[in-house]
């Protein structure tokens, strides 16, 4: 007999989806007070496996143990009751209410038969000092940041006396400030004896915070291993199966003649708002050009507008010498420019068309795939075998929806039709936002690949390490306007100062 | 790979890709079932009001004629079937060309409610150039009089189109107010003293009668009975038309990727509000072409009255829905319908066994439950996840636990 039972313990839980073995005979411990992170690529079976222990799919096999006891956990409710918490990647909150209405939702502390609100905000702001969450018990969900809504999140769970918390992918939504603050906060509650499940893809997250990590590959458990001692390569090679190149090694750049030339350019936003307030750069043959910066300080209305989805305020844009300021999708697309949008499902892909469908986007109104206006279908489906083995899409055919897809996978269809139109000009917009390890090698590997082929690349990226990993050239925007030029080793602080407003050593393009 | 990962709960997005999820969610299994309840319902209420469900289901299966496809039905009977069976069909010609002009919308997301209206202008637009032109030689006459109904009908879809795509203005709303013009601008053409009115009498408000050359040839028999004419072949080529058009030409791609995801339509270089325009006015051509199969077929002029009691436009939204928006799902279902239509007519179903002015209620009753039931397509769904035990498979609390050691 063990001194301590373990908080929570999973025993050879599998999980079937028709023929698809989601979690294959998993076992699972997390002691009292430990952050256990459950490590994975997309679709490895980590939020099915967490989905089974907060009751919202039951097991075909094995058992759930909470402190030693066998339990049953067949419905959230329940989980709770049995102080399992869990934080979803996407927020559950009514975005109209305030905090403290979005905490005490369905535990209302009652006068009578009337909401008690005082005694509600009173609780909430008593846990929020305790873990220092630094949450605003009146303030409006909607009004306030992601960080803070995440902490909300983390508030409900511990208002209902949660002592187990599980967070899928908390860091994936936040900025590199609010993940280490969020880190703060978990240190705080494990000192508190809380026992967190974090799950993840981001190798440098799970050394920073996690005390062991179990590694899922295509639902299976590869291996539980205590944190300290491990390293990226070694979490990764467990991850991925094989060996994975984190670092990029890229050749000397051979610029040629530019591009892509931007003159003056202004943008106006959805709301009318000058978005983009001045803009010239320059981007060449064979180099890789990085956009960095906050999210919203205009980068998607300038990439929107160079690849023709926006129609320019003032300002000049060129391709290869010639004026396609005024051109729309078509234009542009014909003037050799590629487009990988940032938001994949929604801009990038018809979900309810199959991969073939989808890698003809572009060229559907070309011979082969069209004549006349009449489709081949064999000539889609032709083209998309050969595409989706060289760009090793894994779980489709030609006829299989993109919906059915992984993140990662889905990420490859849409950079295997940019690429496969032969561009002057390849506009990768956070190109590998979502993806795991290996996907995101292999994004690089093609992004660097056109590099060295003679093409222009704009990468506009969110992620430090992408950005110096790939970039010739870094170019800062900030509140739409170029505010420094970089080169590839510069630090980071040197970026977050400029990224931020703050001078930075860079010549100003603008 | 586990489904329960990342995708599926992005999409869901547009009507197109909820009836794509339907269509694949439940086969060629939801619509029959769909069907059956609605049949399980119209019986439940023929039983409360005190009739026999299953002598009135199977009058109304004789009255549409459908018996005689089958080789034993005989003498007589097989006769008196074949005229039901060609009332059955001139009636489900207009069902498919309406179902397939809400069925195209559906497929580029847009809900065309405005069959009815385009119907409308299809039929003016025949009746007129089938009454002028006496001259013309017949068969140039005949395409010219469908020729017109198109344009008519396309036009008046694509005001529709034009107002989605200018200013955003629901099609919804835009289609039901062009549904109430159409109507209103025929009642005028026709009505006493109306410009169109018919010259044989100052006191009848209908149209000019289609002269003998602009009718269609009756192939199926006696035409001074309303036998059948050939407009049900016009009817099911349109539906080849249809096919072809969604799934085999670049206009039918770019239509379907706009009504699936209009974003990335959009960032793939085709223009939306112009797909919207195209759609709307292929949607008033079909609808309009059923205009001019009545009028052509077997009506040969418009009363006021049948204007304002035009209700074919709107069958065709059951039609389309029942038909999940395919080419063969749409013909099945407007024989369906048109055979409910045709069987409980006064002229068709037996008066001893259940009163055709209450059947023909039984016909509405049956497409308001299937409109119903598709449209809450969640329940018949859920019912068949549930039975497959792919989602809720509870134990009662505490139960298990007995089970562990």
């Amino acid at each position: 007999m063990q001194a301590e039972a373990p908080a929570l313990e999973l025993r050879g839980i599998t999980k079937r989806f028709g023929p698809v073995v989601a979690n294959d005979g998993i076992d699972f411990d997390l002691r009292p007070g430990e952050v256990h992170a459950l490590l994975g690529e997309n679709g490895a079976g980590k939020s099915t496996l967490m989905s089974i222990l907060y009751g919202l799919y039951s097991p075909d096999e094995g058992e759930i143990r909470v402190n030693g006891e066998p339990v049953e956990v067949d419905s959230p409710s329940r989980a709770i009751e049995l102080g399992i918490g869990m934080v979803h990647q996407h927020f559950m909150l009514v975005p109209v209410m305030t905090v403290t209405e979005n905490i005490v939702l369905g535990e209302e502390p009652k006068r009578g038969m009337l909401l008690d609100v005082r005694e509600g905000a009173r609780k909430v702001k008593e846990l929020s000092d305790r873990y220092g969450l630094a949450v605003d018990p009146d303030a409006v969900i909607e009004q306030v940041s992601v960080g803070m809504q995440q902490r909300v999140e983390i508030l409900k769970t511990l208002y209902r006396d949660a002592r187990i918390l599980i967070l899928d992918e908390p860091t994936a939504v936040l900025t590199a400030q609010e993940a280490n603050e969020l880190f703060e906060v978990l240190r705080t509650l494990k000192e508190d004896g809380v026992s967190i499940v974090f799950i993840s893809h981001k190798l440098n997250e799970v050394l920073a915070i996690s005390d062991r990590v179990t590694v899922l590959r295509r639902g299976e458990k590869i291996d539980t291993v205590p944190t300290e001692g491990a390293t990226e390569e070694s979490l990764a090679r467990l991850m991925v199966g094989r060996d994975v190149l984190l670092r990029v090694e890229k050749e000397q750049a051979k610029p040629g003649r530019p591009v892509l030339e931007v003159e003056d350019l202004h943008v106006r936003d959805e709301r009318g708002l000058e978005a983009v307030k001045g803009v010239s750069l320059e981007v060449r043959e064979g180099e890789i050009v990085a956009i960095a910066g906050v999210d919203g300080n205009g980068q998607l209305e300038l990439v929107q507008t160079i690849a023709g989805v926006r129609a320019p305020e003032a300002g000049r844009v060129t391709i290869d010498g010639r004026d396609v300021s005024e051109l729309g999708v078509r234009g542009k697309t014909d003037a050799g420019v590629a487009h990988i949008p940032e938001d994949r499902q929604l801009c990038g892909l018809v979900l309810d068309f199959t991969l073939a469908e989808n890698l003809a986007l572009r060229e559907y109104r070309e011979q082969p795939i069209s004549n006349h206006g009449l489709l081949s279908i064999g000539q889609m489906r032709a083209r998309a075998r050969t595409l989706l083995g060289e760009y090793d899409v894994r779980g489709g055919t030609p006829d299989t929806l993109a919906s059915s897809l992984s993140g990662g996978n889905q990420q490859k269809v849409a950079v295997a039709r940019e690429i496969a139109s032969n561009p002057r000009l390849l506009i990768a917009h956070q190109p590998t936002r979502g993806l795991d390890v290996g996907a995101i090698e292999f994004v690089h590997g093609r992004l660097l690949n056109e590099r060295a082929n003679g093409r222009g690349v704009l990468l506009v990226s969110l992620e430090f390490e992408e950005v110096r990993a790939l970039a010739d050239r870094i170019l800062v925007i900030y509140e739409g306007q170029i505010v420094g030029e970089f080169p590839p080793d510069v630090s980071e602080e040197e970026l977050g100062v400029a990224m931020t407003g703050g001078g930075g050593r860079g010549q100003a393009a603008a | 790979m586990s489904p329960a990962d990342e995708p599926a709960a992005v999409a869901a997005a547009t009507p197109a890709s909820r009836l794509a999820a339907y269509v694949r969610g439940g086969g060629v299994i939801v619509p029959l079932l769909t069907t059956f309840l609605a049949f399980l319902a119209g019986g439940l209420v023929m039983l409360v009001t005190g009739s026999d469900p299953i002598a009135t289901y199977e009058a109304i299966w004789k009255g549409t004629g459908l018996q005689w496809l089958f080789p034993w039905t005989t003498g007589d009977e097989r006769e008196l079937a074949a005229v039901n069976l060609q009332q059955t069909l001139i009636i489900t010609t207009p069902l498919i060309l309406t179902g397939l002009a809400v069925a195209f919308a559906f497929r580029a997301g847009l809900f065309n409610i405005g069959g009815n209206g385009q119907f409308i202008v299809g039929a003016i637009a025949a009746v007129w150039v089938g009454s002028s032109f006496a001259d013309l030689p017949s068969l140039l006459h005949i395409v010219l009089a469908i020729l017109a109904a198109c344009a008519a009908g396309a036009f008046w879809g694509a005001i529709a189109g034009v107002l989605k795509a200018a200013t955003g203005a629901h099609e919804v709303i835009t289609t039901i107010m062009l549904n109430w013009i159409a109507l209103w601008i025929g009642v005028w053409l026709f009505y006493l003293g109306g410009p169109l009115q018919t010259s044989r009498d100052p006191n009848l408000p209908v149209s000019e009668d289609v002269v003998e050359g602009a009718k269609l040839p009756v192939f199926w028999g006696d035409p001074i009975l309303q036998g059948l004419h050939v407009g049900i072949f016009i009817a099911l080529a349109a539906v080849v038309v249809f096919w072809f058009l969604l799934n085999r030409s670049t206009v039918g791609y770019e239509v379907r990727a706009v009504g699936f995801n209009p974003e990335a339509a959009r960032y793939s270089g085709m223009n939306v509000g112009k797909n919207y325009i195209l759609v709307m006015a292929v949607c008033g051509l079909f609808a309009g072409l059923a205009g001019s199969m009545d009028v052509l077929g077997w009506q040969f002029r418009i009363a006021t009255n049948d204007i304002q009691i035009q209700l074919i436009g709107f069958f065709g939204i059951a039609v389309a829905l029942l038909g999940r928006n395919t080419a063969v799902g749409t013909v099945a279902a407007a024989l369906l319908f048109g055979a409910l239509i045709s069987g409980t007519s006064q002229r068709n179903l037996d008066p001893t066994v259940f009163e055709p002015s209450l059947a023909s209620n039984l016909t509405f009753i049956i497409q308001g439950l299937v409109i119903l039931i598709v449209s809450a397509d969640v329940i018949v769904l859920g019912l068949m996840a549930r039975a497959r035990g792919l989602i809720g498979r509870r134990r009662p609390r505490g139960a298990a636990a007995e089970g562990e050691p």
